[in-house]
């Protein structure tokens, strides 16, 4: 009876060094701390160059979110535009990028897109009065979240007794949704304003 | 089934009304200063008519009914809170009868969940509240039939006053005031509305669930008085401070606010929350709907009537039918 199990073909031997320590591990797209990012490439209309831009981004570990492939679309210079959007760890990008210029993939823009998920609020308050900037500021502050947008709605005007409404869109962090919630919850109360947000940690 | 009815107000009156055609004999029916009791089937036309003309429903004292023959009482009379006085005597005395005690009135597992509890285990008597949740929606029987430890979350629209007055200043752009005078001449808003619209109504119920799916958990009843909750332990928010300009600006984005109430393991938390405007939870006028989250049916939604005499007899109704 063999006191030790063999390696399949193709599986890596339980202990075998280095290999497994740098080999890029992905993670199902669910942990934290993970960074979405667009990389707008261009691409020479022949054949196997799509493969040959995706491949660093598998060997970087990076998971593919989605690939906008334009065949018909050309640039003033004949070639092929496409929009790939990856998720990786924040290290990580650097490399995928430079692996993509090495195999002479053409990378137009390479954003880090910070922020993965989106937010709506409404708060509702003496929203004028108590300094609404301030308000927007300190949530930045504290949540780590971007205000992307507002909509402030004070039909009695500053100053009157009535409240106003505000309907905010915070871009976060993917899967923080729900903190950046309770610290605006916590920001706003400090000013009397009253938050209405969407249901947390829902499925 | 022979039922002692106390309380009647329109849940009591309608569950004495109804009982006959359920099968069931009434043959004790209180208020809160009268009784009447033959152990044969009362007349509950009559009684009811005394009541309506501001008369005693019969010569029987309160505490008769209590002493009455019976199968199972049931417990409609106005909710508590605290101690639950006096329905929770009310069920304390009939549980030490033996008796199967079905309750309408939310106090007693409310606020002293894990005394039911108890009291039931000295018991041959059984206790069922489906009616003290959602009104006619069956929701702790689903979450029975479901398997209370496999619910991870039950969460809904469970007042239909607040969500009259929310839907209403949604769709017509009018301010609280406005609307909840109008609810309150409709009659779905009471004289004095903070019980429903502070959320401590939706609490109360959001209270009951968490207390089910906790006990899901618990192999004991010391274990479950660890863990039990009450209505202190809720984290509350009303509907009265929302201005007509938050549901506007809610409205410009696809949204609508509900007052939305859920119950996990973690506890309860009660309060407007942003939903999508065609989505599960956006009931309008005074519908409720519960959502069920489990582990393996994965959502389930049940809509219905969550308040109303007739609506809220068919769920005491069906209790005393698992009683058979």
């Amino acid at each position: 009876m063999p006191s030790e199990s063999t390696p399949a073909p193709g599986e890596q031997p339980v202990g075998s060094g280095e290999a497994s320590e740098d080999a890029a591990e992905t993670d199902g797209g669910h942990e934290t701390g993970l960074q979405a990012h667009t990389i707008r490439l261009e691409l020479v209309d022949e054949p196997g160059q799509l493969l040959a831009a995706l491949k660093p981004i598998a060997d970087n570990g990076a998971n593919l979110l989605s690939i906008f492939h334009e065949r018909g679309s050309l640039t003033p210079r004949g070639r092929i535009p496409v929009e790939v959007d990856i998720e990786c760890p924040p290290d990580r990008f650097e490399g995928i990028l430079e692996d993509l210029r090495d195999r002479g993939v053409n990378v137009i823009q390479a954003d880090a897109e910070e922020y993965g998920d989106e937010v709506t609020l409404v708060l509702v308050g003496h929203l004028v009065d108590t300094d609404l900037s301030d308000t927007l500021k300190n949530i930045q502050d504290c949540s780590e979240a971007s205000v992307a947008d507002i909509d402030l709605s004070a039909p009695a005007g500053a100053g009157s007794s009535a409240h106003s409404s505000a309907r905010l869109r915070l871009r976060a962090h993917a899967g923080e949704t729900a903190s950046v919630i309770e610290t605006v919850r916590e920001v706003a109360a400090e000013k009397d304003i009253d938050v209405i947000a969407p249901l947390e940690g829902r499925r | 089934m022979r039922l002692c009815v106390l309380g009647a107000g329109a849940v009591g009156r309608s569950v004495a009304e109804l009982a006959p055609e359920y099968g069931h004999t009434v043959t004790a029916l209180a208020d809160s200063s009268s009784a009447v009791v033959d152990p044969d089937g009362l007349d509950v036309e009559t009684a009811l008519a005394h009541k309506d003309a501001d008369e005693a429903l019969g010569d029987a004292s309160p505490g008769d009914a209590l002493a009455a023959e019976f199968d199972v009482l049931v417990e409609a009379t106005p909710t508590t809170l605290g101690d639950a006085e006096p329905g929770f005597s009310h069920l304390r005395a009939a549980l030490e009868r033996d008796r199967h005690v079905v309750l309408a009135n939310k106090g007693p597992v409310a606020e002293r969940y894990a005394d039911v509890r108890e009291l039931e285990t000295d018991s041959a008597g059984e206790v069922y509240f489906e009616a003290t949740v959602g009104g006619a929606i069956p929701v702790c029987a689903t979450v029975d039939d479901l398997g209370a430890e496999h619910v991870s979350a039950v969460r809904g629209v469970l007042n239909g006053t607040a969500n009259f007055v929310l839907s209403r200043m949604a769709a017509e752009g009018l301010d609280y005031d406005h609307v909840l005078a109008e609810a309150q001449d409709l009659g779905v808003a009471e004289a004095d509305p903070s019980f429903d619209v502070e959320g401590t109504d939706a609490a109360l119920k959001c209270v009951i669930l968490a207390n089910v799916l906790r006990e899901a958990d618990c192999d004991s009843l010391e274990e479950l008085r660890a863990v039990e909750v009450s209505l202190a332990d809720a984290e509350v928010e009303g509907i009265r401070d929302i201005p007509g300009s938050a549901l506007e600006l809610a409205a410009e984005d696809g949204r609508t606010v509900r007052l939305v109430g859920e119950a996990t393991r973690d506890g309860v938390t009660v309060g407007p929350r942003l939903v999508p405007e065609n989505g599960t939870l956006s009931v309008t006028g005074t519908r409720n709907i519960v959502e069920i989250d489990h582990e393996y049916a994965g959502g389930l939604a049940i809509s219905g009537r969550g308040a109303g005499g007739e609506e809220t007899a068919s769920a005491v109704l069906a209790d005393v039918a698992r009683l058979e």
